[in-house]
């Protein structure tokens, strides 16, 4: 803890990677994403998904809890694994035949790799939304990746104003069916009808937003030099976070063109 | 002991970062004996300001002094610039905005949009929601320090000695949206004491506030008033909340100038004064607004319309229920409020009441004389079923707008409803707006009329379609004293006609004034009014006193 930290508020304790410093949660993410998207193949994929799965217990995220949170990424790995199978180029051995439906090794593998990519990109994605504040981030993307502060900040701000929109927008639906323009009509009255209430959401949006923006200017918002009461730090926990990005990152890459697997994107 | 709370928490010592650099030059070591901001000075001089792609005047003609250390209370009719002047001297209406100024300004003789400025100002708005900027408490009180640049060492006790000073005992880590609306307000004044400025801006901070609240940020800004010497220049329609805090009363002239400027005693003392703070809408100390037309008797009630019997209600389908096991009758002819403190349930059970969310439990049930060709339940009734049975007007004007025009506006419901010729609609609407004083904007676009014009137009919109039943959310909500008497003059006018009002509202007054019998909600139950033997012991009062 640095001398501008006295007083400040203590930082939860949390699980491993919560004390992580976002933007190395961030870079190994980027890696991993990377490392999976450069080659088609299950080999690569099953490495990645492999390692984070097995790194899950850092999250103390329970299992029943991660599946319930993904469920559609899931819902839709499978259905791009079932089209790619359904689709990709027939090779290899005929193993199943329907009518026109005709599953071949080839094709199912490419399928499986398909769904095992989707999964393993999606991953580290969650883990670093679960596992990061958002302030934080901000925090670090200006301090340590010395982005344009008041670009950050807003964005932020911003973000908080879309928690309270949804809130919003359900208040304007009740407003509007009070006022007689419900959604009772059939389908053309309805299309309208949300086209309205997009609207009267929009300009409520741009007061709040201009509002707030005011607020934000009369707090001394927009100079060129300002401090940060909270550090953004980088810890051990970080060099592990990142080493174990570039390792797996790596060991997907090595294993898929040692297996023979390895199938690059443009080639 | 002034600076005592500074340290408090503070371990860091004389490191290089806790070295400031004040605006005056000396460079100083940040523990203990740092130099608090001090109180700042207004000069207005034939002041005036008009908002870009404006043809007339926000403000014209301001002379004013104000010495350090002074706390003054700014009145004015709604129109008479009266935010426009706090925003100008909190820098946010700067030359870039399009507008133009005239004569000068100054705050400690510098203009208040110049660089040498910054930080000396601190502005509270009415709105809680939309001015608060990050989700931690603590992260927000720091954020104006963070953005003057003051060292980050110094920053942290200046956040726990600002939320000490507003009496908001909350964790730092506490989601800024979890705090009520009070709690939000507070958090706000903490949030621009810990830039320490030398001068208060507070721009109706208590607007939109219940009773507790208000309170609770009144006495909030006195202690921090107290310990900083700040000068304070605030803006409220409620004069009563400010004026054993005020040492100067300065009232703004709608067409320009200042009409009075002097002690509480001495403006608000004079009839002459009070006749003119009257016409312009300010609530003044120890009365009740004119109400047009006079002394009024509530009419019997009628017949029953609505019952509600073992009702909970539930903000959302999935959602926890906030109220359950309500009992309530509306008969024609009579007037309910809900009251209770904020996010016991009042609005959602409105909602309900409404038949704009359907019931979690019990039952809702429209009386044949409401119903008529519908079903039972209006929370099955459609838009067009609704508008003519039961009408809710919402807290928030703008959210119920959707048309261009006024005309439009008060026309689409009965257009809706179909019953009579354009020609019949047209002159409804005529009458309406004459009424209620919006016969001169019938082309005026809604969103751009005053706060208390968006009031009456939102309530006319649901008079439009004559409906039973009217439920009003907080209808005097930051209203001026005018607004609220013509609106209780006009929800009279609708009782007599037979029709059922029920305002969600912390307005005891209003209450009153419509001879209503009063509902308390209030952890999760409604503790009914006359039958269930707990009732508003005022309004009791008021109806044998008719």
């Amino acid at each position: 803890m640095s001398a501008a930290d006295a007083g400040a508020p203590a930082r939860p304790a949390g699980t491993f990677l919560a004390r992580a410093n976002p933007l190395s949660k961030l870079t190994s993410a980027v890696l991993l994403t990377l490392a999976v998207l450069i080659t088609v193949d299950w080999v690569s994929a099953v490495v990645v998904l492999t390692a984070e799965l097995a790194l899950l217990p850092l999250l103390h995220i329970k299992v029943s809890t991660l599946v319930r949170r993904i469920w559609p990424l899931l819902a839709a790995a499978l259905i791009g694994a079932w089209g790619t199978a359904l689709l990709a180029e027939k090779t290899g051995t005929v193993l199943w035949e329907a009518g026109p439906l005709l599953f071949t090794s080839g094709s199912v593998a490419a399928g499986i790799a398909i769904g095992l990519r989707g999964l393993a990109i999606a991953l580290p994605g969650i883990y670093l939304l679960t596992s990061t504040d958002p302030t934080d981030l901000a925090d670090a993307l200006a301090q340590k990746l010395r982005l344009p502060h008041r670009f950050v900040l807003g964005a932020l701000a911003g973000m908080r104003l879309v928690g309270l929109l949804v809130e919003e927008w359900r208040t304007i639906g009740l407003a509007r069916h009070a006022r007689g323009a419900g959604p009772d009509a059939g389908g053309a009255a309805r299309l309208k009808g949300f086209a309205g209430q997009s609207l009267a959401l929009l300009v409520q949006a741009i007061r709040r937003a201009t509002r707030l923006a005011t607020a934000m200017e009369a707090r001394g918002f927009g100079a060129a030099d300002r401090t940060w009461a909270r550090t953004s730090t980088f810890s051990s926990v970080d060099g592990f976070v990142f080493a174990a990005g570039v390792a797996v990152s790596a060991a997907a890459v090595t294993a898929a063109v040692a297996a023979g697997t390895f199938n690059f994107i443009l080639a | 002991m002034l600076f005592g709370r500074k340290r408090q928490g503070h371990t860091s010592g004389h490191t290089p970062a806790a070295v400031s650099v004040r605006p005056g030059g000396a460079v100083e070591p940040e523990a203990g004996s740092r130099v608090r901001s001090r109180p700042a000075a207004v000069t207005a001089r034939g002041w005036g300001w008009r908002h870009g792609g404006r043809s007339a005047q926000a403000v014209s003609g301001v002379d004013l002094t104000v010495s350090p250390g002074e706390r003054v209370l700014l009145l004015g009719a709604s129109g008479a610039g009266k935010s426009t002047f706090l925003h100008a001297l909190a820098g946010v209406l700067g030359p870039d905005t399009g507008g133009e100024e005239q004569g000068s300004l100054t705050l400690d003789g510098n203009h208040p949009s110049d660089p040498a400025a910054r930080g000396r100002t601190g502005l509270v708005l009415q709105d809680p929601e939309s001015q608060t900027v990050l989700s931690r408490v603590g992260d927000e009180v720091a954020f104006g320090a963070e953005n003057l640049a003051v060292p980050a060492a110094e920053i942290w006790p200046r956040v726990h000695a600002a939320l000490a000073d507003v009496g908001l005992r909350v964790p730092l880590d506490r989601s800024t949206s979890a705090l009520s609306g009070g709690q939000k307000q507070r958090l706000a004044l903490a949030s621009v004491m810990a830039m320490e400025p030398g001068l208060l801006l507070l721009d109706e901070p208590t607007a939109n506030l219940d009773p507790d609240g208000v309170g609770d940020v009144r006495d909030a800004v006195t202690r921090v008033l107290n310990r900083t010497g700040a000068t304070l220049i605030v803006v409220e329609h409620r004069v009563d909340v400010w004026a054993g805090i005020v040492d100067r009363v300065v009232v703004l002239a709608s067409e320009g100038g200042v009409l009075a400027d002097g002690t509480p005693e001495q403006v608000l003392g004079s009839p002459e004064h009070r006749h003119t703070l009257a016409d312009a809408g300010v609530w003044l100390p120890g009365t009740t607004p004119a109400i047009p037309g006079g002394a009024w008797t509530p009419p019997a009630a009628g017949p029953c319309l609505l019952q509600a019997r073992g009702l909970a209600v539930a903000r959302s389908v999935r959602g926890p229920a906030v109220l359950s096991g309500a009992d309530l009758t509306l008969d024609a002819g009579t007037a309910v409020g809900i009251t209770g403190p904020n996010g016991a349930g009042k609005s959602t059970l409105a909602l309900t009441l409404g038949g704009l969310l359907r019931p979690r439990n019990g039952t809702l049930a429209a009386a044949p004389a409401l119903a008529g060709t519908a079903r039972p339940e209006p929370g099955r009734w459609t838009s067009a079923q609704l508008v003519g049975r039961i009408g809710t007007v919402f807290q928030e004007p703008e959210h119920q707008f959707l048309t261009n025009t006024v005309r439009d506006e008060l026309a689409f419901g009965p257009r809706r409803l179909g019953r009579h010729t354009e020609g019949q609609v047209l002159a409804r609407v005529q009458l309406l707006a004459e009424r209620l004083r919006l016969d001169g904007l019938l082309e005026a676009n809604p969103f751009t009329l005053s706060g208390g014009e968006k009031r009456r137009l939102s309530v006319a919109t649901m008079l439009a379609t004559e409906p039973a039943i009217l439920l009003l959310d907080e209808p005097t909500f930051g209203q001026d004293a005018r607004t609220w008497a013509e609106l209780v003059a006009l929800l009279r006018e609708q009782l007599d006609e037979g029709r059922c009002m029920v305002s969600v509202t912390h307005d005891a007054e209003f209450i009153e004034a419509l001879g209503s019998r009063n509902l308390r909600a209030a952890d999760g139950v409604l503790a009914a009014g006359v039958p269930s033997g707990v009732l508003d012991t005022g309004t009791d009062e008021a109806r044998r006193q008719q």
